[in-house]
Order: C-alpha cells, then sequence, then structure tokens
C-alpha cells in the first residue's frame, strides 16, 4: 500500500513537448510509471517517448483513461493549464512548475475547493512510490521500498534525508514534496491525514521549513488525531526575518514573530513530535520506530 | 521585492490616494530646495529598505533651512541598518489628529487576500496584531469576484474608524485593491493613514512589496527592482540570475535546492561557525553559474571559506564536479577555501574527478560543514 500513487494510476504529462517535460517523462518511464499521454496546445497527434500527445486535456483524458496529471507548463500558463486540469476531474494533478504568480495559484486554489481532485505542489518536485510509480522530477535511484512516509515543502532537503534514511537500511511507502509556495494544493495536515489511513506506513517523517504556520497547524493535528509516530526536522533556523530565502514561501515575518524555526519546533515538541538537528538526525530517529 | 517608500507613494498618487507633497532628493542642496519650494515644516525620509527607519535616526522633521541642512547632512551617507543612505524624501509635514492603518496582504493558508484596518496605525502592526488581535478588523476577499465595495466599508466600519472618516478609508482602501491586483502585489499598506485637522485621510507613508514571480508581466515595475534592491552584492547575484542573501557570518555557503542550503546554513550554525549567505544556483550547475556563484562569495569579504554542497538529484555528479573543475580553472588563485560535497546520483564518480589539489572535498554534508567552518576559523586566526 501506498498514499495517492500506485502500479494504477494512469499519467499524463501537461508540458510534455517542452525540455523539461521531455527529459522527465522520460525518467517517469525508466521508473516504471505509467505514463499514458502527453497534452499540449498545437501539439496533438505528435508521440514523445511513445506517449500520445493530445491538444488539450479533455481530449486526453477522453481517449486514455487517465486519471492524474503532472504539469511542466512555464509559469505565465500555469495557472490556465492547472485550470484545464482540475476541469477534468481527475483524481490527482501535480504541479511542478515553479514561479507561477501568487495571486494565479490564489485563484486556482479557490477553484480547487470545488473539486474532489488531490493537488501536489506547485514548485514541488512531485511524489514517488517506490517500486511502483513516480510523478515528478525526484531522482527514482535515491528512493527504496519500505515503511516511512515522508513529506517535505523542499525538493533537494527531501532527497538529502530520503538518501540518509535509505542508508540506513530504512525505505519508504510514499514520499511526497509538497512545495515551497505560500500557496499550495495539499498540505502538511492533507498528506499527513492520507498516511495516517494507510496501513503500510509504520512512521511519518515531516521536513518544514520557516514561513507560514503549516507546521504549527501540523504539530496540532498530529497530536490530536494520529497514531502513526511522526519525526521532524525544520529548515531555517538561522534566517533572518525579512529575507526570502530562495522559496517564495520561506520568509519570516518583519515582526520575526511568525513562521519562525523555533516556533515551529516548539510546536512539535509540545505535539511529542522529535525533532531531529541535521538530516542524519532524523533518519536515525525514524529508524528507531520501524 | 520590496518598492522604496517613493516608488510606493509614487504609484498611490498616481492611482489617486491622497499623499503629502513629495520630492526625492540626493545632496544637502536638493533636500533644502524641496524643502523651500514644498514649504517648513517638511520630514526627511532615507529611502533604505529597512523598518524602523524613525527610532534609527532615518527621519527628521524639520522647521527651517538651517534645521534642514543639519537633518540632509546626518542622514544622507548614513549607515543605516548595514545600508548606506543615497537618497532621501522631502515630504510636507501633515497636521494629523489620527493614525490609522489599511492593508492587504496573502493570507496564504486561507490562499485568499485578506484585507486589514485598524484604528491603532502609526505604530508596528505586527506588535498590535500579538498584543491585541481584535484591534485589526480582517475581511477575505474571494480571488474569483475581488473586492466588493461593501467589504471595503465592513473593513473600515468594522475597524471603529469615525463616521466621517470610515467613507474615505473604504475608497482608499478600494484604490489600494486596485494596485494589489493589477500590479501582483504580495503586499501593500499604509501606515500610517493619517487623519488631518480638517478630518481628511491622507497616506503619510506607503509599503508596497511586488510578487517577484509576477514581474515578467509588470514591466514598469520590474524596471523598478534595481533601484529597489539594496544590497549591491544581492543586485550583482540578481544580474546573474542566482537566489542570494546576504548575512554577516564567516562561512559562504552555495547549494542547490533552498531548502538544502537553509538546512546547510543552520549546520553551519550548529557546528560554530556563522552563515556568510544563502546561495541557492537551483538545478544544474553549469560552469558558468558555478563561477558566478563563487565569484559572489569570493567578493564577501566577510566570508573566509565556503561550503558547496550539490545534491544531485536529476543532476548528475560527475557533470557538478566537471562545472566547479571548470570554473575554478578560470582563478588563478582561489582567495578562499572551498569544501566540496557531492552527493545523490554518480557521487562517487563526481568526487572522484574533483580537483583535490585546489579543494577540500568531503563525504557527507556534516563532514563538508565542519571542515568548512575549520577552516574559515584558521584564515581568521
Amino acid at each position: 500500500m501506498s498514499i495517492l500513487v500506485d502500479d494504477d494510476t494512469r499519467v499524463l504529462v501537461q508540458g510534455i513537448t517542452g525540455s523539461e517535460g521531455r527529459f522527465h517523462t522520460g525518467g517517469m518511464l525508466e521508473y516504471g510509471t505509467n505514463v499514458v499521454a502527453g497534452a499540449v496546445p498545437g501539439r496533438g497527434g505528435t508521440e514523445v517517448d511513445g506517449v500520445p500527445v493530445f491538444d488539450t486535456v479533455d481530449a486526453a483524458v477522453a481517449e486514455t483513461d487517465a486519471n492524474a496529471s503532472v504539469v511542466f507548463v512555464p509559469p505565465a500558463f500555469a495557472g490556465d493549464a492547472l485550470f484545464e486540469a482540475l476541469d477534468s476531474e481527475l483524481d490527482l494533478v501535480v504541479a511542478i512548475t515553479e514561479g507561477i504568480p501568487t495571486q494565479d495559484m490564489s485563484r486556482v486554489y479557490r477553484r480547487l475547493r470545488e473539486t474532489e481532485t488531490t493537488m501536489i505542489g506547485p514548485n514541488c518536485p512531485g511524489l514517488i512510490t517506490p517500486g511502483s510509480a513516480k510523478l515528478g522530477i525526484l531522482p527514482g535511484n535515491i528512493f527504496a521500498e519500505g515503511s516511512v512516509g515522508l513529506v517535505s515543502r523542499s525538493g533537494t532537503l527531501t532527497y538529502q534525508v530520503v538518501d540518509n534514511l535509505t542508508a540506513r537500511g530504512v525505505g519508504q511507502s510514499t514520499a511526497v514534496g509538497i512545495g515551497g509556495d505560500p500557496i499550495i494544493g495539499s498540505n502538511f495536515i492533507d498528506l499527513l491525514r492520507a498516511f495516517e489511513a494507510d496501513p503500510a506506513t509504520e512512521a511519518v517523517v515531516m521536513c518544514g521549513e520557516i514561513g507560514g504556520e503549516a507546521e504549527e497547524r501540523a504539530a496540532r493535528f498530529i497530536d490530536e488525531e494520529m497514531d502513526t509516530p511522526v519525526v521532524g526536522f525544520i529548515a531555517g533556523r538561522t534566517a533572518p526575518p525579512g529575507k526570502r530565502m530562495g522559496h517564495a514561501g520561506a520568509i519570516v515575518s518583519g515582526g520575526g514573530a511568525t513562521g519562525t524555526a523555533q516556533s515551529k519546533i516548539d510546536a512539535l515538541g509540545a505535539a511529542g513530535v522529535p525533532v531531529g538537528k541535521t538530516p542524519d538526525e532524523v533518519a536515525e530517529l525514524a529508524a528507531d520506530l520501524v | 521585492m520590496k518598492l522604496h517608500e517613493y516608488q510606493a507613494k509614487g504609484l498611490f498618487a498616481e492611482a489617486g490616494i491622497p499623499t503629502p507633497t513629495f520630492k526625492l532628493a540626493s545632496t544637502v542642496d536638493e533636500v533644502v530646495a524641496a524643502a523651500e519650494e514644498i514649504g517648513y515644516p517638511v520630514a526627511i525620509k532615507a529611502q533604505v529598505q529597512v523598518g524602523g527607519r524613525g527610532k534609527a535616526g532615518g527621519i527628521k522633521l524639520v522647521d527651517d533651512e538651517a534645521e534642514a541642512r543639519e537633518a540632509a547632512e546626518s542622514i544622507l551617507g548614513m549607515d543605516l541598518k548595514g545600508y548606506a543612505v543615497d537618497r532621501v524624501i522631502v515630504e510636507g509635514a501633515v497636521d494629523f489628529v489620527d493614525e490609522l492603518y489599511v492593508g492587504i496582504t496573502m493570507d496564504r493558508e486561507a490562499g485568499r487576500p485578506v484585507i486589514m484596518a485598524s484604528t491603532e496605525g502609526g505604530v508596528d502592526i505586527e506588535a498590535v496584531a500579538e498584543r491585541d488581535p481584535d484591534a485589526i478588523t480582517r475581511v477575505h476577499v474571494d480571488p474569483a469576484f475581488g473586492l466588493h465595495p461593501y467589504q471595503a466599508r465592513r473593513a473600515a466600519y468594522g475597524a471603529g474608524m469615525d463616521a466621517d472618516i470610515a467613507g474615505d478609508a473604504a475608497k482608499v482602501i478600494q484604490t489600494l485593491w486596485t494596485l494589489y491586483s493589477n500590479r501582483d502585489a504580495s503586499e501593500i499598506e499604509i501606515n500610517p493613514l493619517m487623519v488631518t485637522s480638517d478630518r481628511e485621510v491622507i497616506a503619510a507613508d506607503a509599503v508596497m512589496n511586488i510578487d517577484e514571480d509576477a514581474l515578467f508581466r509588470q514591466a514598469e515595475l520590474a524596471e523598478m527592482e534595481d533601484e529597489a534592491t539594496g544590497d549591491t552584492l544581492e543586485r550583482q547575484a540578481s544580474g546573474v540570475g542566482l537566489d542570494y542573501v546576504r548575512l554577516s557570518g564567516n562561512v559562504g555557503i552555495i547549494g542547490n535546492g533552498a531548502g538544502l542550503v537553509m538546512t546547510t546554513l543552520d549546520l553551519v550554525d550548529h557546528y560554530g561557525g556563522s552563515p556568510a549567505n544563502f546561495l541557492d544556483i537551483g538545478g544544474g550547475a553549469r560552469a558558468e553559474t558555478v563561477k558566478n556563484a563563487l565569484e559572489l562569495v569570493f567578493a564577501d569579504e566577510n566570508a573566509d571559506a565556503v561550503v558547496f554542497n550539490i545534491f544531485g538529484g536529476i543532476t548528475r555528479g560527475d557533470e557538478v564536479a566537471q562545472g566547479i573543475n571548470e570554473a575554478i580553472a578560470a582563478f588563478d588563485e582561489l582567495p578562499k577555501p572551498v569544501v566540496v560535497r557531492i552527493a545523490g546520483t554518480k557521487a562517487e564518480e563526481g568526487r572522484e574527478l574533483l580537483n583535490a589539489e585546489r579543494l577540500i572535498v568531503a563525504d557527507t554534508l556534516e563532514d563538508a560543514v565542519q571542515k568548512a567552518v575549520n577552516a574559515a576559523q584558521e584564515v581568521a586566526a
């Protein structure tokens, strides 16, 4: 078992003919992901790596029964692409695109709430169920099948922690990068709830970072509604207030009162979640739980 | 991207929000000339991107030419929290009886913009929010519909503004909303929105931050970017497309991916060093990018050593190593010790390729950070 993606996931790639889309479609196919279609306006009738391309998402879904989309469309057009995906009532939409204007995402998020679709991202590496399927740009070779669920706001930090886990012989059930933007389709709580319901997930690693209050809310959720043990990590302890640290969402507000690493570490601690000081310490804590 | 006060105020005035008369000046004589034209008393305000300008001596109210001259001499050229002041605005002093607050920001948890209004303007609004959350009225805006006029009124009246003022304040809020949505602002606020003795509202300050991800469709604002960015090295970094934040420590940090770079900063601190910067070179590691990144960190006199931490996900470790080797070939001599750690795909091949005569090669993240912290201490000693 796993969450969100498995061997039955039928993947559509929006933006499959761009350099990113083309490259990572190859990577997904190589990993064994069932990529059934691509969608790019004006490119219908062509193929990428043997995958048929359609002009619209609507046509791609009608022809191939795709139930998930991975979006590589450039930022200026990504909002439109996400509306298009949501209109086709897919189970899952994974937005890889980095740099979508926040006000566009605000409108997409408003629309998302009206649908049954789960959205991951944007500005995320995607998600992977080791041994089954990867949707996105994660390097498949560092993952191993196992029972630790992982949810993170950051891409390469996810890889670092996974590397430490795998090196300690700890495999993963599903790993999800939820993205570093201020507005994202799924937050920590959405994923924690899914891991809690997954019998194959015995423990969860949650990697947060400065900015916003998502980690504090997640801590309350863990305290009140989870039996599955959780290990935490928070990046950005040394970040000064008012400076955006790469991710649009990673900024401690000017006053420094909210969104700090300390407030997140304290909230997790109060919920009984041990917080590792280094990625390897996180892996060590997780190894003790499975 | 934060606009300077004069830039934001210019946009506010153009949109029809009442503002004091103001002029930009960069010399003492210009300040005096502007003050004569506007008429004393005037406020002289440093144009730098830091909060608490007043307390730090960057804002002065003057009544005559002698005072204006003295204030201009002290403010122009001063170092305000690490930023050199090269421009001030001179603006007509407002005879006010009350100070309000109005602003719009994105409530990221709700995924919607939120209007904020309060009668407790003129002070740090975040402190107000913490001390007395009820002192600020919040009205969320549905992004599908935009701000309805009644919502602007609800914010103003709800905050308890006087009846003869609330209507005008609501109009200001409505105009702020137009600017916020048309200009892709991430934050916009007037603090204080002053109430004059004639019972008019006037924007005495102006804050406007623009969503950097939307600059591609905000050509006019994108041109303001160069002027708005404060630190020289940060400006240089944005010129070559690197995500760089200057800090004040002794260990320079270069890596790929925001979360991992932040983690590297934290580890430097954890092992007794202090981060000199945040620098994310993003995916890939072409020699050109690596060279630009190294040049930036080499130019920072505070940084005594550099740690280069790359997790090759999709990017292969051997390609990263080649990029680094090519990049350092451009320097006759490396001015600071550089520790390199490559992990992930083809990491071992990468490590073997690295020029170990010029670089310090590390195996793990922890090892790399400790080596860099030690190297920085040795250089300083």
